[in-house]
């Protein structure tokens, strides 16, 4: 490790990925450093991103932005440890065609994460190796997480109250 | 209500409480904890709160071996299945504690993933509320379904 | 019968089970051809003659043929090709398929394990989760961010201090509060009291799982202390919802510091038995030494993080690497181990239990005075003593717990070590006053997934060994 200066380090990092990736458009998130990368390009993105040292995986989740096209996001969350630095790649994902590559053939801890996303959300991970449902049972229709699905409560019988929904 | 006047009816009564009084002093319960309850339930086992004063602190791995089932935690949708084998697997008499809300009633979480009170797939006797509850209420559910057997009330199958 | 009210779904939907399933059970009999499921013995009741020879069918979650699983042998490394295997012999005669779980005293909740075995060797394994999922994520988004913390703190259940305070800081950062000295001063030190609380639970049951039995009374006997002071504070001897956005829900009550001394005391007391009773004893030595191996770029790769990363020589702890809630200014070491088997994972977890008390120690010599909590009633409800006194109080106590606060929108991700490992949460606002989306980074999520790449040709007895070093807590895999 050198001895260069925290900043210079923390910028050379993702400075190398915008460099490599002009498509890739990198923001500030409440001081957290994010990085929208186009799907098809999700792949190269990560295995550069781990090249560049963001080696360890933190975390894989999809959000439903229900009325913004593209309506999905998966969020794939990066950490470096030497120096210690985050990398959060926002990729979208259309709703009338939820699919996005796997990046389990770089980070082979996106495995559950992204069975999880599918499992939740509905969103395909071409090449994963074991899509399937997880943490709901296999019978199950549907993609509960998703905005349009409901919460599935039952109605709770209070006394004397008016409850709405 | 007849009263007993012969002699076999006051030996059966005799009989009836001598086993019922046998049956509550080592109730030995499955163990399926679940979630944060489980937790509870073993704090109730460990020393502090002893549940060996009560003849239970064997918690049977086996349900085969058990006569009481503490269901001590949320139960999803995909666990029933796995709870009700587990309850048919046990051997008559049997008797169901469902620990805490989330077991009772679903608790705070009333989605499409739990099943809102575990009496939706086994007969209950003694509902324990709290999330979790302590163990003290544990114990008093525990003292109060052994007093429930011991009057030689059983719920309905 | 009739039909039984699908109270389930509730909802118009079917969104639940599979919509033949809610047929009525008396007429028995499934279509043809349609697989048979746990599910229908559940609905079927038992009267029918069932053909239990198809419950065993595990269909999507069926251990696939070794040939289908070329591509995870690649990315996994977790097949092994030996002679065995060269040989041609069929896996299906060979091996034999076993299942542990989800109901298993071993299994630390509701964890199921696939099993292939030769012999005592375990071949391959396919953790099956999800029999614990409480659709938290789902019912975040139903909650106000004031009643937030009651929800997650239910998640990674051993140390729920820690997810109320990613919780916290998550909303705290989009809303831009400052938390005052003395909130972030208590927030540390509770936290640390919970890692004390849950690594001796761990201690507990792994040490009933390899055989200690004794282990599992001594260790509770501390935690009770923790748990003594955690109801005195709090209110609750678990899931607390005492760390909230803005600060802590109430101050120290008197006399806090003569408990954390007697915590302090009564620990250390009992960790120096819990050592001599462990660590020199040959067979536990035998048992947790070179078992269960997990290499730092199995690590990495995995996203394992916490005692096990640690384990494995990689020194990445989310208090030094991102420090929050002000821990940077105490001074602890983390340890860390170099062979990543059991037996370093003991002594981690035991050391980083007199790092937390060394932390404990110095928040309590140092705590700063002031509020418990940040001073902008929009955020924090204003003190009930108030709520008499000023119309203003009144509407800010109402609004609060009626509608609650709004956060601006936004993403965020933030981190803290829990006894675990690295617990996130990353929380999407969309400018009201509910989440519009809480993913929590459960440490146990992929802690389990490396656990195949532990347990491969290992034998079965250190199965339970192994598994009870990752220290999973199933309310943090299925949420």
């Amino acid at each position: 490790m050198t001895d260069q200066s925290a900043a210079e380090e923390t910028g050379a990092g993702y400075t190398g990925l915008a460099e490599r990736f002009p498509d890739a458009a990198f923001s500030q998130s409440y001081g957290q450093t994010v990085c929208r990368v186009p799907r098809d390009r999700l792949v190269e993105f990560a295995t550069a991103a781990v090249a560049e040292g963001f080696s360890m995986f933190v975390d894989l989740c999809a959000v439903d932005y229900l009325h913004r096209d593209p309506r999905f996001e998966v969020v794939v969350n990066l950490a470096s440890l030497d120096p210690p630095r985050r990398l959060r790649i926002l990729v979208g994902v259309p709703g009338d065609d939820p699919t996005a590559p796997s990046i389990t053939g770089v980070l082979p801890g996106a495995n559950f994460y992204e069975r999880e996303a599918f499992d939740l959300f509905g969103i395909e991970f071409s090449g994963h190796p074991d899509l399937t449902r997880i943490l709901l049972p296999d019978d199950w229709v549907g993609h509960p997480l998703r905005k349009d699905a409901p919460v599935g409560s039952v109605p709770v019988q209070f006394k004397e109250a008016n409850t709405a929904s | 209500m007849a009263k007993p006047s012969a002699p076999p009816n006051f030996l059966t009564a005799l009989l009836d409480k001598a086993v019922n009084w046998a049956r509550t002093r080592s109730m030995w319960p499955a163990s399926f904890g679940l979630a944060c309850c489980a937790i509870e339930m073993m704090a109730t086992g460990a020393a502090h709160n002893d549940l060996a004063r009560f003849g239970m602190e064997v918690f049977r791995a086996s349900p085969r071996q058990a006569d009481l089932m503490i269901v001590a935690g949320r139960v999803s949708q995909k666990m029933a299945p796995v709870l009700r084998q587990v309850y048919d697997q046990m051997a008559e008499p049997k008797w169901v504690i469902s620990m805490g809300a989330c077991a009772s009633t679903g608790g705070m979480f009333n989605n499409y993933a739990l099943v809102q009170g575990v009496d939706q797939v086994v007969p209950v006797d003694v509902y324990v509320p709290g999330c979790p509850p302590g163990p003290q209420s544990l114990m008093h559910g525990i003292l109060t379904l052994q007093a429930r057997i011991t009057a030689g009330e059983y719920s309905s199958r | 019968m009739s039909n039984p009210p699908d109270i389930v779904t509730g909802e118009i939907e079917a969104s639940g089970r599979d919509a033949q399933a809610k047929r009525p059970v008396s007429s028995g009999e499934p279509e043809a051809g349609r697989r048979r499921t746990t599910h229908d013995l559940w609905l079927s009741g038992t009267e029918a003659p069932v053909d239990t020879g198809r419950f065993t069918d595990e269909g999507s979650q069926e251990m696939l043929l070794v040939e289908d699983q070329a591509v995870l042998a690649e990315q996994m490394g977790t097949l092994v090709v030996d002679d065995y295997q060269a040989l041609g012999a069929e896996s299906s005669d060979e091996t034999q398929i076993i299942n542990m779980g989800p109901q298993h005293p071993a299994t630390h909740g509701v964890l199921r394990l696939q099993i292939e075995l030769d012999g005592e060797t375990i071949r391959r394994v396919k953790p099956i989760i999800g029999y614990l999922h409480t659709g938290m994520e789902k019912t975040a988004e139903t909650l106000t961010f004031m009643q937030g913390p009651t929800n997650v703190t239910r998640m990674d259940y051993l140390s729920p201090l820690h997810n109320e305070l990613v919780f916290s800081m998550a909303v705290e950062r989009l809303l831009g509060v400052e938390v005052p000295p003395r909130a972030q001063a208590i927030r540390v030190m509770m936290t640390e009291l919970n890692r004390v609380a849950s690594h001796l639970l761990w201690c507990a049951t792994t040490g009933l799982d390899i055989g200690a039995l004794s282990m599992m009374i001594y260790g509770w006997r501390e935690r009770e202390l923790v748990l003594a002071f955690f109801e005195k504070t709090t209110g609750l001897r678990m899931n607390h919802n005492y760390i909230r956005p803005g600060g802590v829900a109430a101050d120290l009550p008197d006399g806090w510091e003569d408990d954390v001394a007697a915590i302090d005391d009564g620990v250390r007391a009992g960790l120096a038995d819990y050592e001599a009773l462990l660590l020199g004893n040959p067979i536990f030595l035998e048992r947790t030494r070179g078992v269960g191996v997990l290499t730092a770029a199995e690590c990495l790769a995995f996203g394992v993080t916490g005692p096990l990363l640690r384990a494995s020589g990689i020194d990445y702890d989310v208090r030094k690497a991102f420090p929050y809630s002000g821990i940077e200014q105490y001074e602890f070491d983390v340890p860390t181990g170099q062979n990543g088997d059991v037996y370093d994972r003991f002594i981690i977890r035991f050391e980083e239990i007199r790092q937390s008390l060394r932390i404990v120690a110095q928040a309590a010599r140092t705590m700063p005075r002031g509020d418990y909590r940040t001073d902008d009633r929009k955020v924090t409800p204003p003190p009930r003593a108030r709520i008499d006194q000023s119309m203003e109080a009144l509407i800010h106590h109402f609004k609060i717990f009626t509608e609650g606060f709004h956060v601006p929108a936004g993403e965020v991700y933030e981190a803290v070590e829990s006894a675990r490992g690295e617990l996130g949460m990353y929380l999407v606002s969309s400018g009201g006053a509910k989440p519009w989306r809480l993913h929590v980074r459960g440490p146990s999520f992929a802690n389990v997934q490396a656990l195949p790449a532990m347990l491969t040709d290992s034998l079965i007895a250190d199965t339970i060994a192994t598994l009870a070093s990752t220290d999973p807590v199933m309310g943090d895999v299925d949420r």
